[in-house]
């Protein structure tokens, strides 16, 4: 079985995001990038079933503008066997990365595609659902465990209610939660390794995918701050601080 | 006219408040309002979605593969009704989240993820990069809006002293089977839901262990709270993860919120920022939990919580 990876390059989350002064974006210059925290829980539970012997590929493919490919030679360091990387200089949202990924799936027909629960950039958590329903295929989002078991696969997903256990028939789409599994840290071989592997580059324009239904970003803010309140000295001073609101 | 049809969630023949919240959503946006109750046995909730202020009419639709909330299977009936529609609405809960985009890619339309503003009838504002942005977006003309919404940034739409009419509505749409509910492990809990709870206390991993969480357990029980927990109080194993606030687990509005031993991470503060009044209660004065909070409370916390629970006998 062949596994599909969604592998984005994302803002790092370590970095605080700035409100460029115009509204017009984020700032994104001299920023650092890395890949999606989500998507490599995917790549790595992935690797995880090629180790046990239950895929014997995984692809990783990102869209993104010519400077994606140290990016996806990361995915290769982290042990995917090739890359795909799909041309494009245009950000894409979830439907147009869906139906870019239907065009994969349509050639390379993978038993799995695994991608992160949403990405930490613009958090839509949309593109693995979209995927499936384009496919005509089962999701199961939010997996805390996986369990491939011949045809089917048993996924426990993390949701509101607790852990709700899925049987799916594959192929599928599982989108993943971050107790899924500790992704692997890249060693040195790796990235040497990782320079002598395939990345295939495919034109976006020449997948013949339908866009301009995006929805339209006119204007980015930062969040309104809550003001620093008061210091109380113990618990009688703070329960009577309550009380007095009429909260306890 | 807008005419926009809100997805409710229910569990265990319980309408959840979600579904009420999205409905104040809906009136902010205007038009008139269905709500579709896609279930196996419709009564009480039907009823319970009938019985909105706002609501005019609840659809329902009875089918034994409806037993379960698998997106799967609810999104192709929901599909097949939004001709009749400007806007389908969901709540961002895992529910919603999971349900909506497939709606929306079977519709062939973009969808706004955690809709938290309406600034007009196709244009939202929604938080982006854990809540640290907001951004203004517009659904293109022509296309039906397909929108989860925010629910902390919703109030619940009040009961209404009469009930909106009740149709049966029949579906026949192909269900898939290649979908199967197996099980449900449930945090079986007697105190509040987390998410719908005006009271919340929640502890992180300065209690130290799973046994201490029940200095937690007993302040919330006193106030009549849910509880919740930090991250790193999920990572250390000291409590179930459904338990988590923050960006990553659960956003949450309660009209109180109390932090005990939580030193406040980011993701952590996105997930309360909506809360009415926040109470700290750490032992790092410099903690930036404090730069959010309406009162600060330094100190032990093993001390502290016991006097809090002492004060409110």
């Amino acid at each position: 079985m062949k596994i599909l990876v969604g592998y984005k390059r994302v803002i790092d989350y370590n970095v605080r995001v700035q409100v460029k002064p115009d509204g017009s974006g984020v700032v994104t210059d001299g920023v650092k990038l890395s890949p999606n925290p989500f998507d490599e829980i995917a790549l790595e539970e992935a690797l995880r079933l090629r180790e046990k012997g239950v895929a014997s590929e995984v692809v990783v493919i990102g869209i993104g503008p010519a400077d994606l490919q140290p990016h996806l030679r990361n995915g290769l360091a982290m042990g995917a066997n090739r890359a795909i990387h799909v041309s494009t200089g245009d950000a894409v949202q979830p439907l147009t990365v869906a139906r870019v990924l239907l065009k994969i799936v349509e050639r390379e027909q993978p038993g799995l595609v695994m991608l992160g629960k949403q990405a930490i950039d613009d958090d839509s958590n949309q593109t693995g659902q979209m995927l499936a329903a384009l496919w005509d295929r089962p999701q199961a989002t939010f997996a805390s465990k996986l369990d491939v078991i011949g045809t089917t696969a048993q996924v426990v997903r993390e949701i509101d209610a607790g852990l709700e256990t899925l049987e799916i028939d594959l192929p599928a789409v599982v989108t993943v939660d971050l107790r899924l599994n500790e992704p692997r840290f890249i060693k040195l071989p790796d990235i040497m390794k990782a320079k002598s592997k395939p990345i295939e580059t495919i034109e976006l324009a020449s997948l013949g995918v339908e866009s301009g239904d995006h929805l339209t970003a006119s204007h980015f803010a930062p969040p309104l701050k809550r003001s620093k309140g008061v210091m109380v000295k113990d618990v009688a001073e703070l329960v009577e601080a309550l009380r007095t609101k009429g909260l306890v | 006219m807008n005419k926009i049809l809100i997805i409710a969630e229910h569990h265990a023949g319980q309408l959840n408040p979600a579904t009420a919240r999205c409905v104040t959503c809906a009136q902010a946006i205007g038009g008139s309002v269905d709500v579709l109750v896609l279930a196996a046995t419709p009564e009480p909730v039907v009823r319970a979605a009938a019985a909105l202020q706002g609501v005019n009419r609840v659809l329902s639709a009875t089918h034994e593969a409806n037993l379960h909330a698998l997106a799967a299977t609810f999104a192709p009936q929901i599909a097949a009704l939004a001709p009749g529609y400007t806007h389908l609405l969901a709540p961002s809960t895992t529910f919603g989240k999971d349900l909506m985009p497939r709606v929306a890619a079977l519709l062939g339309v973009a969808q706004v993820s955690d809709l938290m503003q309406v600034d007009g009838p196709r244009t939202f504002v929604r938080p982006i990069y854990a809540g640290n942005v907001l951004v203004t977006v517009k659904v293109p003309e022509g296309h039906v809006v397909a929108a989860t919404v925010r629910p902390a940034s919703w109030p619940e739409a009040a009961a209404s002293s009469t009930l909106a009419p009740i149709e049966a509505i029949e579906s026949h749409v192909a269900l898939p089977t290649h979908t199967r509910f197996v099980a449900l492990e449930g945090a079986s809990s007697e105190r509040p839901d987390l998410q719908s709870a005006q009271r919340v206390v929640s502890g992180g991993r300065a209690l130290g262990s799973g046994e201490n969480f029940k200095l937690i357990y007993d302040l919330a029980d006193r106030l009549g709270a849910a509880v919740g927990a930090s991250r790193a109080a999920v990572d250390a194993g000291y409590v179930p993860s459904d338990m988590q606030v923050g960006q990553t687990g659960k956003i949450i509005a309660p009209q109180l919120y109390i932090a005990v031993g939580i030193s406040g991470a980011i993701q952590h503060l996105t997930g309360i920022k909506d809360a009415g009044t926040i109470v700290a209660i750490n032992k790092d004065a410099e903690a930036p939990i404090f730069d959010v909070a309406d009162y600060g409370l330094v100190g032990d916390l093993f001390k502290l919580v016991p006097e809090f629970i002492q004060a409110m006998n």
